[in-house]
């Protein structure tokens, strides 16, 4: 019964699996290119945006050609559209990860300072981030994806005291006024990237529970009973 | 107008065998329902438990209670009261095939003994209309007979026939398995029409005709009714795994 369909379905998980793990990966680099002023990881976050572009485009076409030949429903439905939200979620945490290697490589030509902000701590929490929600998915349960969400507060707390302490230091030590303003940058690349794991943890939520827990995250999600059953 | 449908504790037999199982099921008026599930699972039976078809079957039998707008269906009203107003739509068209066009259309109000000759023609062009027909058969009316149409004319010219007695409630049972896709839109266009004037209760193996048609669905399974919710809930996030287990075509 419908096994080409069930194939289908099962090369689509497979095409998203591979494209997290790049979008990851681009991250983890970028971040470790931030922390060891590496210039060649920055060239391969660089290189590696255009495998990442062209996985968004092969996920997004065997998209909608399930959709368009086999009319599927129900889980099956929520899946697709929830694999489709978070291919772009993924390409985006991608171009995030370009823009903190290029803020990097900018950092490089200048000399190195030391800045009262824990970016390698930040960095470590959105990679945690966007890990966990690519986990929810692979294991298909909501109350992985909810802990995501949880820790989205967390990093935007770590990117306001960034904002804080930087815009200090601009203001006390003009001389490393772009080194600061860098950083600050690269501290807010890293909470878009966090917000992308946050809206993949509400595509898996959406897809397991059949719930719509965007922007009422926490009431909707409790008020939803799951059934014990798994999606997949 | 339509008028709603209750069913209590409705049970269906053949024979020893038991068909239906306590179903219970409230139809709104001038709504679309579809039933839904596979092959043998009762949902035919249960329409024509609602005009009491079922019963011409030798030993079938209904027990429960059917209320159709104020009829209570198996208590004081005879099968002919009723069928006056609940029509039914096969799913193989059976138009009268030596009677003309018009002949098939009149033919429930005729036997009904209605004489008057201008009326019944008001009534013939308005349910040929009312069935998206007219316009393709009005210069045909009396010379070509209902057979010599297309399958998904003659599926309309039964709509017309069923539309001529003014009923309130309109069951189909799988009216568009035998014709194709255009028919099919033609006959789903209409049911859309329909619902405004009349209770549509619609029996359907193709899931996304009742996704189109339908603003409530019904599934059946082993003669029980699983899950009765807003169409919508019903294709994108059912309560229950062997109503999901089916859309999802991972059985039936």
């Amino acid at each position: 019964m419908r096994t080409r369909f069930q194939q289908q379905m099962e090369d689509l998980r497979e095409k998203l699996l591979r494209m997290g793990g790049l979008a990851e990966l681009a991250v983890d680099r970028a971040c470790q290119a931030y922390t060891e002023r590496d210039l060649t990881r920055c060239q391969l976050v660089l290189e590696n945006e255009s495998l990442i572009n062209a996985a968004e485009r092969e996920i997004d076409e065997l998209a909608f050609d399930i959709l368009a030949t086999q009319q599927p429903a129900a889980v099956d439905l929520r899946f697709i559209l929830a694999v489709t939200k978070i291919n772009a979620d993924l390409e985006r945490v991608g171009d995030q990860a370009v823009n903190i290697a290029e803020r990097v490589m900018d950092l490089i030509e200048l000399p190195a300072v030391e800045l009262p902000v824990d970016i390698p701590r930040m960095a470590t929490a959105t990679s945690a981030m966007v890990r966990r929600a690519l986990e929810s998915f692979v294991e298909g349960k909501a109350e992985l994806a909810q802990a995501v969400l949880e820790m989205d507060h967390v990093v935007d707390r770590m990117r306001d005291e960034a904002f804080i302490v930087l815009v200090r230091t601009m203001n006390e030590k003009p001389e490393v006024t772009q080194q600061a303003l860098d950083a600050l940058l690269v501290a807010r690349n890293l909470e878009r990237v966090a917000d992308h794991a946050t809206n993949i943890s509400e595509d898996v939520i959406f897809w397991v529970l059949g719930a719509d827990v965007r922007h009422h995250a926490h009431a909707a999600a409790s008020a939803t009973t799951p059934r014990t059953d798994n999606p997949q | 107008m339509g008028v709603g449908i209750t069913v209590e504790h409705l049970n269906a037999f053949y024979g020893k065998t038991q068909a239906l199982w306590d179903i219970n099921l409230i139809v709104q008026a001038n709504h679309a329902t579809a039933l839904i599930g596979p092959s043998g699972c009762g949902k035919s039976t249960f329409i024509r438990c609602l005009n009491r078809m079922h019963e011409t079957i030798p030993e079938a039998r209904v027990e429960g209670f059917v209320r159709i707008g104020d009829l209570s269906v198996y208590n004081g009203t005879s099968p002919t009261q009723l069928r006056r107003r609940v029509g039914m739509v096969f799913q193989k068209a059976n138009p009268f095939p030596t009677m003309s066009i018009y002949e098939n259309v009149a033919a429930g109000l005729k036997l009904n003994g209605f004489g008057n000759r201008k009326q019944l023609d008001e009534i013939v062009e308005k349910s040929l209309r009312g069935a998206a027909l007219f316009d393709e058969v009005k210069d045909s009316l009396h010379k070509k007979s209902g057979a010599s149409l297309s399958g998904g004319q003659q599926q309309r010219l039964c709509i017309a026939r069923a539309l001529a007695v003014q009923p309130e409630v309109l069951l189909m049972d799988e009216p568009c398995s035998a014709l194709d896709p255009i028919s099919t839109g033609k006959i789903e266009e209409l049911i859309f029409q329909l619902k405004e004037q009349y209770t549509i209760v619609i029996v359907t193996h193709n899931m996304q005709q009742a996704a189109r048609v339908a603003e409530f669905t019904g599934f059946f399974l082993l003669g029980k009714m699983i899950e009765f919710d807003k169409t919508e809930k019903v294709f994108t996030n059912p309560s229950d795994k062997r109503t999901e287990d089916y859309v999802t075509g991972r059985f039936g």
